[in-house]
């Protein structure tokens, strides 16, 4: 087996190469001996390829993500935006905390557990990487039809993953989502979300700059898990007598990632590293070039010093390798000693692999040949960027003008009663409390509302009692009828969720779950999408301080429903303050913030009675939003208001009964004047919360309502053991729990 | 002058900076121990919190029971030195025999996270004093290897010499014979339980209740009174 090196890649420029079994393009490979001035080596092949995939480079929807800087609305707040490991935000008090949302869709479809357990490691990593503690995390997940048989295949594995990892670690899992619908069959959204805290000062960057800095490689040795395109260079390019293909799928160790944990915060805490990345998709290819690329360009790496799990690795495969649990950091030689001293206390394997040079190359050597010399921007930041054609599908005028409206309604008010039991018990609407029972809530003694709250809260510190709280949403179906509104109504409610308890949203996270950007009714759904996420959170205030795309969630020519889900971080000065959304005192009055329309396209009830799809997703008024939010917050921060919630998927009722069952107290409630109780009840009018207020607090708070012109119409009464629908039906809690909680453990226990 | 409470922290501990801040809470200064430690740092008690010490490999608790500092709790443990031992410190204290018994993994092979009711049946020992024997409480309880076993006639010792401390109420969570929800040793100076009193200390986190609160001023009472 001979070695690729960068004379013998000069001296043989015919040589064959896997290029386009790697992934690449014929004008890609093109571009790369352009800019190498000969053809790449293996090694430099496998990087450039890795690199310049989907995942890595954004190359299909980087023309769109721009719309996110460019309309970023101005916001002090905001210390370190898109582009590092994970944005970062000012809070307040000297604190700053960073937070994202990222995919591990196709790996949890293949491995659910460790496609699931290995997306909480990479999240984990990055917020890590920014100088902060991890301190929560949160899942939004989507699965097939919940009672289809893979379904059961899938997420259990996915669930006891996320714990099996997450529980490890001892981060707290605070909220997430939980959706079936059969477009996710062969694609389930596996997304995961970590929020980390430190000092302002603490923040970190992934660059490595300082001639003769050392680059130091540590945490899990590298093996052969995780190689997707490599195995295919190694087999192509060399004998087959080296290791046999990987699975693509990495393995995780939760214990040395908690030791990776406490030992990189020791380290931050001595101020030891110059410069940090973590390691996760495209291994060691992306940590040198990003690091490189991030800081003044020149470096130099002995890939034969990397500490490895399999001997008989080849250096491309070490470079590809995305074995979990490593992390790179740039360290001044002063300091090098005492970095692999708080290493050795830890059992942190730590090596020296390389160092900053003054040139601006990244310079990768293997037994003292050189295998890489390329400028490190073209790999990581300077790859190909495609403007995909986009077109509206032809399918979507039919498909909004089948307006849920035609679908037929409960005739009389058993039958409505019949409805609202089926929806709240439907898998979509029932307690989730199966799942999110399997992950540790409790952990670090700082969580103040999880799930199923309307947004995960947890305490940052124990003296001034300052909070964040976080919350994701997203919503397919409402995203299919109209990708622009369906991305505002996603960012909406979750900005609604976290305003709901009592926190003032902030900045955003973005996780943008599609089909193939090949097909463009898929790009046009994308191009749609982050033109409305991009354009609310201009009006919102909102900006966005990164995320992730995941694009080829697709079975054959169907693609899963175009799915951005949107994370909220907000505020709050005090967690005292927070909102729950249990009702909890009998007597105190309940009422309907903003106004309810009759609006049923995309709603539960029309999934859930009627198997439909089609027609206007819910008007989206953002000005309203923010009111709602400012009279939410208010009402919270001067005890306005026992309890909250905010109403979307399922409509009012669906609010009620999760309030009602939260706090074990019924209610008796009024069909106001002029509205259809079934449309009261079922509507998913966005911009609406539900508030149960003590009656001392009436005056103040009806007062602020209307000075602010915010609609709130008094609608019942915490009251009993039964939510009285008064003059239609009533539904006593014990039914109704019953209903409600035994749906999951029924499919999937 | 109050007392100091060790905080034992193996590679793998999750709550050991929860098990000090409870420890604070209750009016007694938290020291932090390090699993490589040789010795214990003249503390008044020892506290083995929960988490996943050396990552539950091999067996829980069946590493951490080999580090350095654990054959000084061994040997201080035998003198009388009081030794609380939460979820996986509990498995480490039955791995080291100071208790007996064993925990398997939960009866429906889940990881479950609840607010979970318990009877204080043993209301004398150097943690449970400040509770009453019969005394209800809730506390959260969280783990995939929580099934107390142990053989029938361990067992009826433990029920005849009072050595079940704590018991499940309200369904058993994961099969734990005789609804076993932690024990003591004959002295009383060392308990074990897998539900975690540290998380219920303060009413505005975890499950909003204060009912582990009593282990800490058990501890500071017979501390400072001694």
């Amino acid at each position: 087996m001979s070695l690729d090196t960068v004379k013998h890649a000069g001296e043989t420029p015919d040589a064959a190469q896997p290029w386009a079994e790697l992934g690449l393009k014929p004008d890609e490979y093109a571009r790369i001996h352009e800019i190498l001035g000969r053809r790449p080596t293996g090694a430099e092949l496998a990087m450039y390829s890795v690199m310049w995939s989907e995942h890595c480079s954004y190359k299909s929807s980087k023309v769109h993500l721009r719309q996110f800087g460019e309309k970023a609305p101005e916001n002090e707040a905001l210390l370190v935006g898109i582009g590092e490991n994970a944005g970062v935000v000012d809070v307040g008090q000297g604190y700053a905390v960073t937070f994202k949302v990222e995919s591990h869709n196709h790996p949890s479809y293949i491995e659910p557990y460790q496609g699931a357990a290995t997306g909480i490691g990479g999240i984990v990593r990055d917020i890590l990487a920014m100088g902060a503690r991890p301190v929560a995390v949160m899942d939004p997940l989507r699965f097939g039809a919940a009672d289809h048989p893979d379904t059961k295949r899938v997420l259990p594995g996915v669930v006891a993953g996320i714990g099996g990892y997450g529980n490890c670690l001892g981060l707290p899992n605070i909220g997430g989502e939980v959706v079936f619908d059969a477009c996710y069959q062969g694609n389930p959204l596996v997304n995961a979300l970590c929020v980390g805290v430190m000092k302002h000062e603490d923040i970190h960057l992934a660059k490595a700059s300082g001639a003769g800095n050392k680059v130091i490689l540590y945490g899990a040795r590298t093996g052969g898990d995780g190689i997707g395109g490599v195995s295919v260079l190694a087999s192509e390019t060399f004998d087959s007598t080296g290791p046999a293909k990987r699975p693509a799928v990495q393995v995780g160790d939760p214990f040395q990632e908690k030791l990776l944990i406490e030992c990189t915060l020791e380290i931050f805490r001595e101020d030891l590293v110059d410069g940090i990345q973590d390691l996760g998709g495209a291994g060691l290819s992306c940590a040198t070039s990003e690091l490189a690329s991030a800081g003044s360009g020149g470096m130099r790496v002995e890939l034969d010093t990397v500490p490895l799990r399999d001997s008989s690795l080849s250096p491309e495969e070490i470079l590809m390798s995305e074995s979990q649990e490593r992390m790179c950091a740039v360290v001044e030689p002063g300091k090098v000693a005492r970095f692999m001293e708080i290493c050795e206390k830890w059992d942190v394997i730590a090596t020296v692999i390389g160092e900053v040079t003054d040139g601006e190359r990244l310079e990768i050597f293997w037994h003292g040949e050189q295998i890489v010399d390329v400028p490190p921007r073209t790999v990581a930041h300077e790859g190909p960027v495609y403007e995909r054609p986009y077109a509206r599908p032809e399918w979507q005028d039919a498909l909004q003008a089948d307006d849920a409206a035609r679908l037929p309604r409960p005739a009389t008010d058993d039958e409505l009663r019949e409805q609202v039991l089926k929806v709240v018990s439907s898998p979509n609407q029932a307690s989730k409390s199966w799942i999110t029972d399997q992950y540790d809530r409790f952990v670090q003694g700082n969580s103040v509302l999880t799930q199923p709250e309307d947004s995960g809260m947890v305490r940052i510190d124990e003296n001034t009692n300052l909070g964040v709280a976080v919350a994701t949403d997203g919503n397919g179906r409402y995203t299919k009828l109209d990708p622009y509104a369906g991305a505002q109504l996603a960012l909406a409610e979750s900005y609604r969720n976290v305003a709901a308890t009592g926190a003032r949203p902030l900045a955003i996270s973005n996780c943008l779950n599609f089909g193939s950007p090949e097909d463009p009714a898929v790009m046009w759904q994308f191009a749609e999408a982050t033109r409305g996420l991009a354009d609310g959170c201009l009006e919102l205030g909102t900006p966005v301080t990164g995320g992730n795309v995941s694009l080829y969630n697709q079975t054959g020519e169907t693609a899963i429903h175009p799915t951005p889900v949107v994370a909220v971080l907000g505020v709050i000065d005090d967690v005292n303050r927070r909102t729950p959304m249990a009702f909890s005192e009998e007597g105190h009055l309940l009422y309907l913030l903003g106004d309810t329309k009759e609006e049923l396209g995309g709603s539960a009830w029309s999934q859930v009675v009627h198997d439909h799809l089609g027609g206007l997703p819910p008007a989206v008024d953002l000005e309203r939003e923010k009111l709602l939010a400012e009279i939410l917050i208010a009402a919270s921060r001067d005890g306005m208001v026992d309890a909250a919630h905010d109403l979307s998927d399922g409509g009012l009722i669906q609010a009620l009964a999760e309030s009602c069952l939260r706090g074990g107290k019924g209610a008796r409630i009024v069909v106001p004047d002029g509205l259809d109780p079934f449309v009261f009840l079922f509507s998913e009018s966005a911009g609406r919360a539900v508030v149960a207020v003590p009656r001392s607090e009436e005056l103040r708070f009806g007062d602020m309502c209307g000075a602010r012109g915010l609609p709130a119409a008094r609608i019942g009464v915490v009251d009993g053991e039964v939510i009285d629908i008064q003059g239609h039906f009533e539904l006593p809690l014990a039914e109704l729990r019953a209903a409600h909680e035994a749906t999951i453990p029924a499919l999937l226990a | 002058m109050t007392a100091r409470v060790g905080v034992i922290t193996f590679p793998g501990t999750l709550d050991d900076r929860d098990t000090q801040r409870a420890v604070r809470i209750a009016g007694l200064e938290p020291v932090s121990l390090w699993h490589r430690d040789k010795d214990l740092k003249q503390v008044d008690a020892v506290i083995l919190p929960g988490g996943f010490s050396y990552g539950d490999y091999l067996r829980a608790g069946a590493i951490s029971r080999f580090s350095p500092v654990m054959e000084k709790v061994i040997e201080g443990a035998r003198e009388g030195l009081p030794v609380l031992g939460i979820c996986n410190g509990f498995q480490v204290l039955t791995e080291s025999h100071l208790l007996p018994g064993a925990m398997l993994r939960n009866n429906h092979l889940h990881f479950i996270c609840r607010d979970q009711k318990l009877r204080v049946e043993n209301a004398d020992t150097a943690w449970t004093s400040d509770y009453e024997a019969g005394q209800e409480i809730s506390v959260p309880l969280k783990n995939i290897d929580g099934r107390y076993v142990a053989d029938e006639r361990t067992l009826d010792e433990l029920e005849a010499e009072g050595r079940v401390a704590f018991r499940y109420l309200d369904g058993n969570p994961n099969g734990s014979l005789r609804d076993i929800a932690g024990i003591t040793n004959a002295a009383g100076n060392v308990v074990g339980l897998m539900p975690h009193p540290e998380h219920a200390v303060e009413p505005l986190v975890g499950t909003g209740r204060t009912d582990g609160l009593g282990f800490f001023t058990s501890i500071l009472k017979k501390l400072v009174n001694a």
